[in-house]
């Protein structure tokens, strides 16, 4: 199985059913968006793109992206999506970084993205587009071309399941992004997990938050697709502001959530959600970082009629295990939720520091094995290599670098980064539980820490908060309170007060920002 | 609520400068928890303790350097009055 072999099944079972609505009111049936990913297909064969190739695109949330991703992986190519909000230096440097033999641009972005390719001595072929909306861009930028010279019809690609299907850039540790490659393997097996687990029907309506250039947008799209669904696009704007999402979610029916808890969070607190007719929606999935319990519990009582569930795992294997949080919540709980247990289509493994496999209930690093598992990273052999550990017999395993340990039921809890473990005064310390702590806080509704080496301390402690109303804590309120929770040498050194942290495009916490301003 | 003396004023100030900056002065109380909140680390305790021998002139040993006499401002001010 192949990924766009899903919509080729998809334009001949549900022909006239819309595939993608977006929050405009415009939409494309299956039938539509095949013909219109055939075209692409075409033309870029005509360009010059052969199986293997990645084509790039840079174009806002729009029937025209959709339409640019199944164009690409009709033509065997790799698509290679960038954040669109993103300055043109970083999207310059992930085309040149992964050879993009074309790339589909909005003009407004396409001055600054030749100039940023011609610094790298980049140039692929261009494909350029007026605008996003309706799929009526790309129709249009592909009529213009067919007016010069009309691209021959080809035939659709029909790569192996190890072929790449598309590079998804993440920021690097060394300060440069790098490409985790994905193959259609990676990508189909939790596709089909994902039909296992949520059993969408062509009813669905899923929603489409998560920019292209993050995970969670394959189980939007294809799953959408494999079951003639559809898919619900909402917009970079729309998609941070909770009164408008709340309203989105209500108009177009959406049955199926999937984003990051951080907006979830924002729709529990400002979404007015008891004023609106959200009946439709039946699964709320989330994913890329802790969901505060306090946010949770609000907003599982707001929307008591979903199943909510917590989908974790890296880029690198997409989601790899699952708890499906048991609702009503108690009003009592205050630890966030476990990740839960290993997904059907993976095999795991906690390993201690020296990367042998822990007891039962001993924490270690996660590691993960199986067709979801990425092949590495794009032109990285070495950090690549370093990336996996061989435990046991082979095949070798993905290293998460996330500490979990096993709970008496058999659930995963979460306990933080293996980067985020520091030591202090020889204690050893987990900013995450710090963050639990301060969020416990009832006038804290944000709250990061970050860690910097300091001469007298080794490490000093910084705590990033937003409060309520933008108000300031007393810092002897919050020392005290801190210190009924937590160990004194865990309680912060430093405390920051912010209206809002800042965030990056995917909706987490920038911590790269947050430790520059400590 | 203790008798606030000038022993505890000096005090209250230099810690209110030095580690509570922009701290609401009436939430600093001479019952207030300090060293188990950590408000005063090891290394703030080593400042408060320079700055009691400097400005009253007294000498405070290392063993009482812990949560029985520097937990409040109260238990400071006795340990240091009892020096005096």
């Amino acid at each position: 199985m192949i990924l766009h072999q899903y919509l080729d099944d998809a334009a001949r079972r549900w022909p006239d059913k819309a595939a993608v609505q977006e929050a405009g009111g415009s939409s494309i049936t299956f039938r539509e968006l095949g013909s219109l990913s055939d075209r692409l297909r075409d033309r870029l064969i005509e360009l010059g793109v052969r199986p293997g190739d990645r084509v790039g695109f840079w174009i806002r949330k729009s029937i025209d992206g959709v339409a640019a991703i199944f164009g690409a992986l009709k033509a065997g190519a790799a698509y290679v999506p960038v954040d669109p909000g993103a300055p043109a230096a970083r999207n310059g440097y992930i085309f040149a970084n992964c050879a993009v033999a074309a790339i589909v641009v909005e003009s407004r972005f396409q001055e600054t993205l030749l100039a940023e390719l011609a610094q790298h001595s980049a140039y692929p072929k261009v494909l350029v587009i007026g605008g996003n909306g309706g799929g009526v861009h790309l129709r249009a930028a592909l009529d213009e071309e067919d007016r010069r010279a009309k691209a021959p019809p080809a035939k659709t690609a029909t790569p192996q399941p190890d072929d790449l299907a598309y590079i998804l850039y993440t920021s690097g540790s060394t300060g440069r992004p790098k490409g985790v490659m994905l193959t259609h393997r990676n990508a189909v097996s939790f596709v089909e997990w994902c039909s296992e687990t949520f059993a969408p029907t062509p009813e669905d309506r899923f929603s489409s938050h998560a920019p292209f250039h993050f995970d969670l947008s394959i189980l939007d799209i294809y799953s959408a697709v494999k079951h003639g669904g559809t898919l619900c696009l909402i917009g970079e704007e729309a998609g941070k502001n909770p009164h408008e999402l709340a309203q989105l979610i209500a108009e177009m029916e959406i049955t199926v959530w999937y984003s990051a808890p951080s907006i979830l969070s924002l729709l529990a607190q400002h979404g007015r959600l008891e004023s609106r007719n959200h009946a439709a929606l039946r699964l709320v999935l989330f994913a890329g970082e802790v969901f505060p319990i306090t946010h949770l519990k609000s907003l599982a009582k707001q929307w008591p009629h979903p199943r909510y569930f917590n989908l974790y795992g890296p880029t690198e294997t997409n989601v790899c295990t699952w708890y499906e949080v048991p609702t009503p919540i108690p009003e009592s709980r205050s630890e966030p939720m476990p990740i839960g247990k290993i997904c059907s289509h993976l095999e795991g493994v906690v390993v201690d520091a020296e990367g042998k496999a822990t007891g039962r209930g001993a924490e270690g690093e996660l590691c993960i094995r199986g067709p979801g598992v990425t092949q590495g990273y794009w032109n990285l052999p070495e950090q690549s290599r370093d990336s996996f550990i061989t435990v046991g017999a082979a095949p070798a395993y993905y290293r998460t670098g996330d500490i979990v340990a096993e709970e008496p039921g058999g659930d995963l809890r979460y306990l933080g980064r293996r980067d985020r473990m520091i030591k202090k005064r020889g204690f050893r310390v987990e900013l995450g539980e710090i963050e639990s702590c301060l969020y416990r806080h009832a006038d804290i509704h944000e709250a990061a820490v970050v860690a910097l080496p300091d001469e007298v301390l080794g490490m000093k402690v910084h705590a990033h908060v937003a409060c309520k109303d933008g108000k300031k804590l007393s810092l002897i309120a919050l020392k005290t309170f801190c210190s009924r929770h937590i160990p004194v040498y865990m309680i912060p050194d430093v405390f920051t007060f912010h209206a809002a942290l800042p965030k990056t495009s995917t909706d987490k916490v920038d911590y790269q920002t947050l430790k520059a301003r400590s | 609520m203790s008798h606030e003396s000038p022993t505890m004023n000096a005090v209250k100030s230099f810690i209110l400068e030095e580690f509570l900056p922009g701290e609401d002065p009436g939430n600093l109380t001479p019952k207030t928890p300090l060293m188990s909140a950590g408000i005063l680390d090891s290394l703030a305790t080593l400042k408060l303790i320079t700055f009691l021998e400097q400005e009253f002139n007294v000498q405070i040993e290392a063993y009482e350097a812990d949560e029985e006499h520097f937990d409040t401002l109260e238990t400071i001010c006795k340990l240091v009055d009892s020096k005096r």
